[in-house]
C-alpha cells in the first residue's frame, strides 16, 4: 500500500513537472515570436497611418519639394533630407578614421592594464545619455564653432548649426564604432600576425595588409551600424541644429534633419491630421532606411567574409 | 617614405587618435560633472524639491518631479522588458527553436536594436491617438520597455550562449525537463544576465526621444499612471537652452544627477557580475 502511494505521488509530481514544461514552452515560444510581432506591428501601424498623406501627395513630390508649410498643405522633406545627409556625411567623415586608428591602437598596440582600462572606459561611454552630449555641446561646442571655427574658415555662424551637430555626433558615434571594430580585430587568430611578421612585414604592414583585410567585414559592418546611429539621432540635432526650414547653403548654417522635423512639429501640429500623417511617414522613412543600413551591413559582412577570408 | 618611417608615423597616428578620443570623452564627463556639480553641491535640495507653479519661467522650486517620473517610468519598464528579454533569449537557445528560426528572429532583433528611439516614440504616440488616450506615464513606460527589449535580449542571449554546455548536459542527463534545464542555464549565466538588465536600465533612464511625445512633459509632480509625467532627460532637453539662468542651471544639475546615476549603475553591474559569478553553477569558484 505504501508503494502505491509513493508511486501515485511520484506520478502526480511528474504530471506537475510536465504541465509546467508545456505551459512554459507556450510562453517561451510566444516570447520568441514577440520580436517578430513587435516589428510587424510597428511597420503596419506606421504604414497605415502614413497612407493619408501619400494618397494626397506623391512620395516623389514630397521628397523633392523644399517647401514645408503644413498650414498651407505643403509637405516638402527636401531641406530635412539635405540636412540629414550633411550631418551623417560630416560626422562619419570625422569619426571613421579616428575610430579606426583608435581601434587599431587598442587591439594591436595597447597592452595589459592600459588596454583593459581604455577599453572599459570606452564601453562605459556608450551608455552615456545623448542628452548629456547635447548639453555639453551647448556649453562647449557652440561657442567653439561660433567664435573660433567659423571665423577661422571665414564663415559666419551663430554657433548652432550643421557643423556643431556633426562634431557632437562624431563624438557620440566614435566609441560605438571603436568597440565593434576592436571586437573583430581581437577575434583574429594570432597565427595571422605571426606568419605575416615571420615573412618580414613590419607591424604596420601586417595591420594594413593582413589584419584590416581579415577583420574587414566586421569593421565594415561597424561603420554601417555607425551610419544608422547618426542617421536616426534625434536629441542632439534637436538641441544643436538651430531649426531652420530652408535648404542650408553652407555647413555652418542652421538646418533640420528628419528626426528634428518630427520633434519640432509633432507637439503643435497633432490637430492637423495630414501633418500627423506626414510626420509618421518621416518616422517610417527613418525605420526603412536604418533597416536597409542594417541589412546591408549583414549582407556585406557575409559576402566579404567569403572573399576576404584567409 | 620607407616602410619604417611609415610604421612609425602610423603607430603615432594610432596613439594620437586613441588619446584624442579619450581626451574628448573625459572632457564631456568632466564638463558635466563640473558644471552640474557646481549647481548641485551648492543646493542639493533642488533634486528633492517639487517644482513651483511657474517652474519653466522662473525655475522656482526643484526638479523632484523629473526624478520621480524617471523612476516611475523606467523601473516598471525595466521589469517588463527584462522578463520578456530573458524569455526570448531562452527561446533562442537550441532547446526550443531550430537554428533557422533563431536566425530569423535574431535578424528581427538586430533591426529592432538599430531602430532609432524616435521611431518607437512615434509608434507609441500613434497607438495613443488610435486609442483616443492622452500622453501619460503609462505610455512612457510602454515606449521605454519597447526600447529596452532588444538591448536586454542581446545581452541575455550572449550571456546564455556563453554559459558552459556542461550545465545543460548534466541537467538533461539527470532527466530534467527543458524548462528546468533553462532555469539552470539562466542561473549559470546570471552575472551576464544581470549586467544586461542593468545596462538596459541605464539606457532606458537616459533616453529622451522615446518619452518626449509619450510621457507628456508635465511640470508637476506625477500623479497616477494615467497622468502626464516627465523624466530627467526630457527636463534637460527642454531647459538646456532656456533664457532664464536659473532654469538652465537646473538642467545642469539634472545632468549631474543623471550621469552619476548612469555611471553608478554600470559600476554596480560590474561589481554584481563579479559577486554572482561565485554562486553560479559551472562558474568560477573562488
Amino acid at each position: 500500500m505504501g508503494t502505491t502511494e509513493t508511486r501515485s505521488e511520484n506520478s502526480s509530481r511528474l504530471d506537475r513537472r510536465l504541465l509546467l514544461e508545456r505551459l512554459s514552452s507556450y510562453w517561451l515560444v510566444g516570447a520568441g515570436l514577440f520580436a517578430v510581432a513587435l516589428f510587424g506591428l510597428i511597420v503596419l501601424t506606421l504604414v497605415q497611418r502614413s497612407l493619408p498623406v501619400v494618397a494626397e501627395h506623391s512620395l516623389l513630390e514630397m521628397v523633392t519639394s523644399a517647401n514645408w508649410d503644413p498650414a498651407a498643405d505643403e509637405f516638402g522633406f527636401l531641406p530635412a533630407i539635405v540636412g540629414t545627409i550633411y550631418v551623417t556625411a560630416l560626422s562619419m567623415a570625422m569619426g571613421t578614421p579616428i575610430a579606426l586608428l583608435a581601434a587599431i591602437y587598442i587591439a594591436e598596440y595597447a597592452e595589459g592594464r592600459t588596454k583593459v582600462l581604455i577599453s572599459s572606459f570606452i564601453d562605459l561611454l556608450a551608455a552615456i545619455p545623448s542628452v548629456i552630449f547635447g548639453l555639453v555641446g551647448l556649453i562647449v561646442v557652440v561657442p567653439f564653432v561660433g567664435d573660433y571655427l567659423a571665423p577661422a574658415v571665414g564663415a559666419h555662424s551663430i554657433g548652432l548649426g550643421i557643423v556643431t551637430v556633426s562634431l557632437v555626433m562624431a563624438i557620440i558615434v566614435t566609441p560605438f564604432m571603436i568597440s565593434l571594430s576592436v571586437e573583430s580585430l581581437e577575434a583574429l587568430p594570432d597565427e595571422l600576425r605571426e606568419s605575416s611578421l615571420g615573412v618580414g612585414a613590419t607591424k604596420w604592414e601586417t595591420i594594413r595588409t593582413v589584419l584590416l583585410r581579415a577583420a574587414g567585414p566586421g569593421i565594415f559592418s561597424a561603420i554601417l551600424l555607425g551610419f544608422g546611429r547618426v542617421f536616426g539621432a534625434t536629441i542632439v540635432p534637436a538641441m544643436l541644429i538651430g531649426g531652420q526650414t530652408a535648404i542650408p547653403e553652407s555647413p555652418f548654417d542652421a538646418g533640420q534633419t528628419l528626426p528634428t522635423l518630427i520633434v519640432n512639429d509633432f507637439g503643435e501640429l497633432m490637430s492637423i491630421p495630414l501633418t500627423q500623417s506626414a510626420l509618421i511617414l518621416v518616422g517610417l522613412m527613418l525605420l526603412v532606411i536604418v533597416w536597409l543600413f542594417n541589412f546591408g551591413a549583414m549582407l556585406v559582412r557575409r559576402r566579404l567574409q567569403r572573399r576576404w577570408q584567409y | 617614405m620607407d616602410r619604417y618611417t611609415e610604421q612609425r608615423l602610423f603607430g603615432l597616428l594610432a596613439r594620437a587618435s586613441a588619446a584624442l578620443v579619450l581626451a574628448v570623452l573625459a572632457l564631456v564627463v568632466g564638463v558635466t560633472l563640473y558644471r552640474g556639480g557646481r549647481v548641485f553641491v551648492t543646493d542639493p535640495a533642488v533634486a528633492l524639491t517639487p517644482p513651483g507653479s511657474r517652474y519653466m519661467l522662473d525655475g522656482g522650486g526643484g526638479f523632484f518631479h523629473a526624478v520621480l517620473g524617471s523612476i516611475y517610468i523606467v523601473v516598471p519598464a525595466t521589469v517588463v522588458a527584462s522578463i520578456l528579454a530573458i524569455s526570448t533569449a531562452i527561446y533562442l537557445q537550441s532547446d526550443y527553436s531550430s537554428e533557422r528560426t533563431s536566425d530569423v528572429i535574431n535578424m528581427f532583433l538586430n533591426v529592432l536594436w538599430g531602430t532609432p528611439p524616435i521611431v518607437y516614440g512615434v509608434f507609441v504616440l500613434t497607438l495613443i491617438i488610435a486609442a483616443g488616450a492622452q500622453t501619460s506615464l503609462i505610455f512612457g513606460t510602454v515606449a521605454i520597455a519597447i526600447f529596452q527589449y532588444p538591448i536586454m535580449t542581446r545581452y541575455a542571449d550572449e550571456a546564455l550562449r556563453s554559459a558552459p554546455d556542461t550545465v545543460r548536459e548534466a541537467s538533461y542527463g539527470l532527466g530534467a525537463t527543458r524548462f528546468e534545464t533553462a532555469r539552470m542555464t539562466v542561473r549559470a549565466a546570471l552575472p551576464g544576465v544581470i549586467a544586461g538588465i542593468i545596462m538596459g536600465f541605464a539606457r532606458g533612464i537616459g533616453d529622451a526621444a522615446t518619452v518626449l511625445f509619450t510621457a507628456g512633459r508635465s511640470t508637476q509632480m506625477p500623479g497616477g499612471p494615467f497622468d502626464s509625467a516627465t523624466t530627467l532627460p526630457i527636463l534637460i532637453f527642454e531647459q538646456a537652452s532656456s533664457f532664464n539662468a536659473e532654469v538652465r542651471s537646473h538642467a545642469y544639475a539634472a545632468s549631474f544627477v543623471l550621469i552619476v546615476a548612469v555611471l553608478g549603475l554600470i559600476l554596480v553591474s560590474k561589481l554584481l557580475a563579479g559577486r554572482f559569478a561565485r554562486f553560479a553553477p559551472g562558474g568560477r569558484h573562488s
